[in-house]
This record gives C-alpha cells, sequence and structure tokens, in this order.
C-alpha cells in the first residue's frame, strides 16, 4: 500500500470517530498555538524595541558616565560618578577624526502644561545637531538652531503625541507657550512620531537641571564601518581626557546602538525560548494523550486489525496505518494550532501595538515537531497493533 | 487439473499452552483435498474443526506433523510471508465480524488488492465484476453496516473472490442467518465450485454440510470419518 492510500485510510478512520479525534487534537492545537504566540510575540516585541533603539542611529557611539561593572557585587554602578561628562570632553570628542557630530545630553523627566492639560514626558537636552544626528522629521517647524543653544533660549520641540494630548489633533502650535517648572517655553518645532520632548542642553543644563555636566554625549561617526575602531579611539582618547591609566578604573562607558540591539535581541531571545519551553510542555502532554487514545483505538479495533491480518495485512501494513492516523492527528493538529496561533498573534499585536510578525522558521518548526510527536506517540500504539497475532485477534472479544 | 491435489495435511497436532494447562486440539490429522472439491468439515464444539480451519488458512500453524499448501509445506514461512499466502491463496468468509466497520463494500472488497499492491483502477474494476457475480453491485457505495446479514456473507464471498484464491475457507459462513438466506449464501458456494474453486466449509450444522461433496467429521481432534456425501443437495 502507497502512502496516500494509507493517509486516506488515516482520515477516513478519524473522520469516523471526529468527535475523540478532534478532543485528541487539542492538546497538540493548544501546544503548537502557545508556541506559535509566544515566539511570534517575542519576535514582534524584539523587532518594535530595536526599531526604537535603531531611530538612535546605527552609526551613533554614546558616552554614558560611570564605570562599566566589571567586578561581582553591587558597587561600582554608574550612581557614583554621574558627573563626569564635561563640556570639555564634547570639545575633545568633537575634534577626533570619523567624527561628524557631537551632541551632549542630558535628560529629565518633568511635566509640560499648556492651558490646563499636562503632559507628564522626558525632556531631552541636546544640541542643534540632534536632530540631523537622529534623522527626525518634522510635522510643523524645525528643531532649535546653534545660536539658541548658545543662548539659551527658553524653546522646545514637542513630539507630536504631547501636542495631541495637550493641544488636540490637526492644531498649530508652533509659536505657542508651554510651561515647565514654571518657566515659559515657546514652541518651536514638532517631531514625527515622537513622545519625547527637547530644549537646548544649556537651557536644560542652567534652567531646568541646574547642572554642568552630561548625562550622555553622542557621537555621529561618518561610516558605520568605522564604528568598532572609533569605539578603542574614543575610549582612548577619554582615558587621556580624564587622566586614568587603567581601563578597569575608566569613569564612562562605551556603547553602539549595535550594541543594545544585541544585549535586547538576546534577552527576548531567552525569554522566548524560555516560554516556548514551557509550551512545549503541552506538546508532550498532548502527545500522552494520542498514545492514549491510540492505545484504546487499537483495543477497540483488535477483531478489525485480526480481519485485516487474515486478508493479507503484513505487520508493516497495520503499523503504517496506525502511524500514519496518529501523525495525521498531531499534523493536523499542528495546522489549525498555527492558524490558530497566528489569529490570535495577529490580534494581540494589534492590542499591544507592536510589529505582527510571524516567521516561517516557526510555523515549519511547529508542523515538523507535530508530526514528530506523532511518530514518538503513535509508534507503541502502532507496534501493538502490529504485533497482534492474527487468530488472537479474530478470536477477540 | 482436477486432480491436483491442493492440500495435505499429514499427521497434524496441534498442541496449546495457557500457563501449566496443556491441550492437545489435533491429535494426528490427516487428509488431503484436490484443486475443484467442495469439502465440509464437520464436528461439534470442541472437536477441534476450528483449529483445523485456523492451520488451513494459516492464520496458526501446526505443532508437529506437516501441512502443505500447493506441495509447499507453509510451516517455514516467515510472518509476512504468512500474509502473504493468506492474501493471495486464502479466501476467506468468517461467521461474523466479516467486513470492516464504517467502510463501503466497495472499499472492502478491495482492501485484499490493496494489501496486494494492485493499482485503484483495476482494484475497483475487479471489485465491481466480483459484486455484480454475487449481485451486489448496486450496494458498492453502501457502508458496510447498512446491508442485511446475508448480504454481508456474499459481500465476503466478493472479497474473497477478487484475490482469486487457491481455496475458499469459509467458517461457519451461515452461522448468523436464517435457513432461506443461509440457502441462498449456499448457492453461491455451489456456483463457485461449479467455476472450479475449491471450497472449504467449516459448519457444524448437517444441512449446511449437505451442500459439499465430502464431508469430513471430526471428533476429539481425530478424523472420526472422511466420505462422500451421498445426500448432497
Amino acid at each position: 500500500m502507497n502512502f496516500i492510500e494509507l493517509f486516506l485510510l488515516a482520515v477516513s478512520a478519524l473522520k469516523n470517530n471526529i468527535v475523540r479525534t478532534i478532543l485528541t487534537m487539542l492538546g497538540i492545537i493548544i501546544g503548537i498555538a502557545s508556541v506559535i504566540i509566544i515566539i511570534s510575540l517575542g519576535q514582534g516585541a524584539t523587532q518594535s524595541i530595536v526599531g526604537e533603539i535603531s531611530k538612535f542611529g546605527a552609526n551613533i557611539l554614546t558616552v554614558s558616565p560611570g564605570k562599566i561593572q566589571r567586578r561581582p557585587g553591587l558597587s561600582g554602578g554608574s550612581g557614583t560618578t554621574v558627573d563626569t561628562l564635561v563640556e570639555a570632553d564634547l570639545k575633545a570628542l568633537n575634534e577626533l577624526p570619523n567624527v561628524s557630530q557631537v551632541s551632549g545630553l542630558v535628560s529629565t523627566n518633568k511635566q509640560i502644561i499648556f492651558d490646563g492639560a499636562t503632559n507628564q514626558t522626558s525632556i531631552s537636552g541636546t544640541d542643534e545637531t540632534y536632530a540631523v544626528m537622529h534623522e527626525l522629521s518634522f510635522s510643523q517647524g524645525s528643531y532649535f538652531t546653534d545660536s539658541q543653544v548658545a543662548t539659551r533660549s527658553k524653546v522646545i520641540v514637542l513630539g507630536d503625541e504631547i501636542v495631541v494630548e495637550l493641544f488636540g489633533e490637526d492644531t498649530q502650535v508652533v509659536g505657542e507657550s508651554v510651561r515647565v517648572d514654571g518657566k515659559t517655553f515657546r514652541i518651536v518645532g514638532v517631531v514625527e512620531n515622537g513622545s519625547s520632548a527637547y530644549v537646548p542642553i544649556s537651557t536644560a543644563q542652567k534652567i531646568l537641571l541646574s547642572q554642568n555636566y552630561f548625562n550622555g554625549i553622542e557621537v555621529l561617526i561618518t561610516d558605520s564601518q568605522l564604528v568598532e575602531s572609533m569605539t578603542t579611539t574614543i575610549e582612548d582618547m577619554m582615558l587621556l581626557q580624564h587622566k586614568i591609566d587603567d581601563i578597569n578604573d575608566a569613569d564612562f562607558s562605551i556603547r553602539s546602538s549595535q550594541e543594545m540591539v544585541d544585549s535586547i535581541s538576546s534577552v527576548t531571545g531567552t525569554l522566548s525560548a524560555l516560554l516556548s519551553g514551557i509550551a512545549a510542555i503541552s506538546l508532550v502532554v498532548g502527545g500522552i494523550g494520542i498514545m492514549n487514545i491510540m492505545l484504546v483505538t487499537v483495543t477497540e479495533r483488535t477483531r478489525e486489525i485480526g480481519l485485516l491480518k487474515a486478508i493479507g495485512a503484513k505487520r508493516r501494513d497495520i503499523l503504517l496505518q496506525f502511524l500514519i492516523e496518529a501523525i495525521v492527528v498531531t499534523l493536523a493538529g499542528g495546522v489549525i494550532g498555527s492558524s490558530l496561533g497566528i489569529a490570535i498573534t495577529f490580534l494581540a499585536t494589534k492590542l499591544l501595538s507592536i510589529p505582527f510578525v510571524v516567521s516561517l522558521t516557526s510555523i515549519l518548526l511547529a508542523l515538523g515537531v507535530s508530526a514528530v510527536v506523532g511518530i514518538i506517540f503513535g509508534w507503541y500504539p502502532a507496534k501493538k497493533a502490529a504485533e497482534l497475532q492474527p487468530i488472537d485477534a479474530l478470536r477477540y472479544e | 487439473m482436477h486432480s491436483q491435489e491442493i492440500i495435505s495435511f499429514k499427521n497434524v497436532h496441534k498442541i496449546y499452552k495457557t500457563g501449566p494447562v496443556i491441550y492437545e486440539a489435533l491429535k494426528g490429522i490427516n487428509f488431503s483435498i484436490k484443486q475443484g472439491e467442495f469439502v465440509a468439515i464437520m464436528g461439534p464444539s470442541g472437536s477441534g474443526k476450528s483449529t483445523i480451519m485456523n492451520i488451513l488458512g494459516a492464520l496458526d500453524l501446526v505443532s508437529s506433523g506437516e501441512y502443505k499448501l500447493k506441495g509447499k509445506p507453509i510451516d517455514s514461512y516467515d510472518e509476512d510471508s504468512l500474509a502473504e499466502i493468506r492474501n493471495k491463496e486464502i479466501g476467506f468468509i468468517f461467521q461474523s465480524f466479516n467486513l470492516l466497520p464504517r467502510t463501503t463494500i466497495l472499499k472492502n472488497v478491495e482492501r485484499p488488492m490493496m494489501y496486494a499492491g494492485i493499482p485503484a483502477l483495476e482494484r475497483e474494476k475487479r471489485a465491481m465484476e466480483a459484486l455484480s457475480m454475487v449481485g451486489l453491485e448496486s450496494k458498492a457505495k453502501n457502508q458496510s453496516n447498512h446491508i442485511s446479514g446475508g448480504q454481508i456473507q456474499r459481500v465476503a464471498i466478493a472479497r474473497a473472490l477478487v484475490m482469486n484464491p487457491s481455496i475458499f475457507l469459509a467458517d461457519e459462513p451461515t452461522g448468523n442467518l436464517d435457513t432461506k438466506t443461509a440457502e441462498e449464501v449456499m448457492s453461491f458456494f455451489i456456483e463457485l465450485n461449479k467455476k472450479g474453486h475449491t471450497i472449504i466449509l467449516i459448519t457444524h450444522e448437517e444441512n449446511i454440510a449437505d451442500f459439499a461433496k465430502r464431508i469430513i467429521r471430526v471428533k476429539d481432534g481425530l478424523i472420526d470419518s472422511d466420505k462422500k456425501n451421498g445426500k448432497k443437495k
């Protein structure tokens, strides 16, 4: 008998007991759907986070104050030495070769008030170069200028999400004023797809934070190929600048956005793997359910097996018939589970507003795994059926 | 052709062991059957006739002695070869549970041909021919549980017929049927026999055995008598 015939036999046998078949499949459906949902949502979340980070630009190196923790223990974090990045560092970085732009960065969380409406948001103090470095696009107005940075102008650039909250949809806000910390700021621009606010770094340092150091310095490298070598160059320069001999004593750290992407991907990857592992347990449980039902089926159909052997079925014919039945159940469960998983993922991504990503690999993997579950858990019952002696099977009551 | 010996039992013993209990079902059976014969093997329950039928049908093996089918001893065959013998040489008609449940008549008749690896188109053609021989071609698409007891036995005959076996082995084929239907079914065996097919009938009913040309009576694992049927219907 060929596989198509065996497949058709299996399908008709399963159709004859449709309720049992569906109940048996349920374990596999739930298992496969969970794995697909977890993997897809994990990938979607990763993509969303990576997208956010990529907005930082691939060519940007961020110099942060505080040492990188190289020793175990709780000490040595960035908390103790946050005031180490100063104007002199910025200037020195600006003079390095292969550096096209440099921007100091301070950040704080403040309430922005307009006419009674408030919005709590992160406000970044940046140089005028920031907009170019991050390729910000504007729906209204533009970024502040170098002269506004130099004169500590009380101007502000808002993300469009803040504008909608404070002013409502489709409002021209350039020229309007908002209040931050009791001070009036004039709006000069609105950033598309943004939820942050930006003010000149000098203004942020003197007026909002009363500090003269930076929370970070961003360095735009001319060529992404040079990012790695420039990391070393900047490291050396900063060590010299801060008069530190040993890299282990450095009071700063340098990260590229690629590094952040990598570390986040690895975290979400680990998390997905862990959750998939838990979901895989339900596949095993489903597989045991299938084995159980197949054993019952074999017992129920003992006389049928006897009859088949009497009319010429070989051991292999019976083995394959029952094995293929188990595989059809698990594969069908895999297909239904995948579809269900994709549908639920689609709804969940809409709700969580993360990108909808379903990789072909995860679906193929799910189907492969379900077939393997069928083979593993269908094998024993099928073997039991195949090994029945025809005379015993025929006499079975 | 008619004189060719198709089956021979030489001093066949069959011993069953269940735990410490040893039961000798056959105590030295000798007979031979020629091509084209119509033989009834008779005996009360426990006589050993079912054991003979199981051995004849390659469902079971002898404990000692020799069973030759078409001149070849079948004891030495492995399981797959025995399956092949059951498939090609023997057409079974059982008393009950003859057909696969939840399966059409046509698919039931096709099944032995599937195991023989005959292609689908030819299978269907041969199955329909066999079904028309037993007058059931119109029921081909019916489910096996939607036909009467007599029709079930006729389907079983058609299923045996498709493989053109050396022997038709019928185990109490009319055991579950009323007299009229039983006679109808038996008439098909007579017809098959007229066409030259070898029929072996296992029964405990005298009136059914009377359809055969030769009656072998078995008692307590031994042959009691083996003679031509004078009263043949």
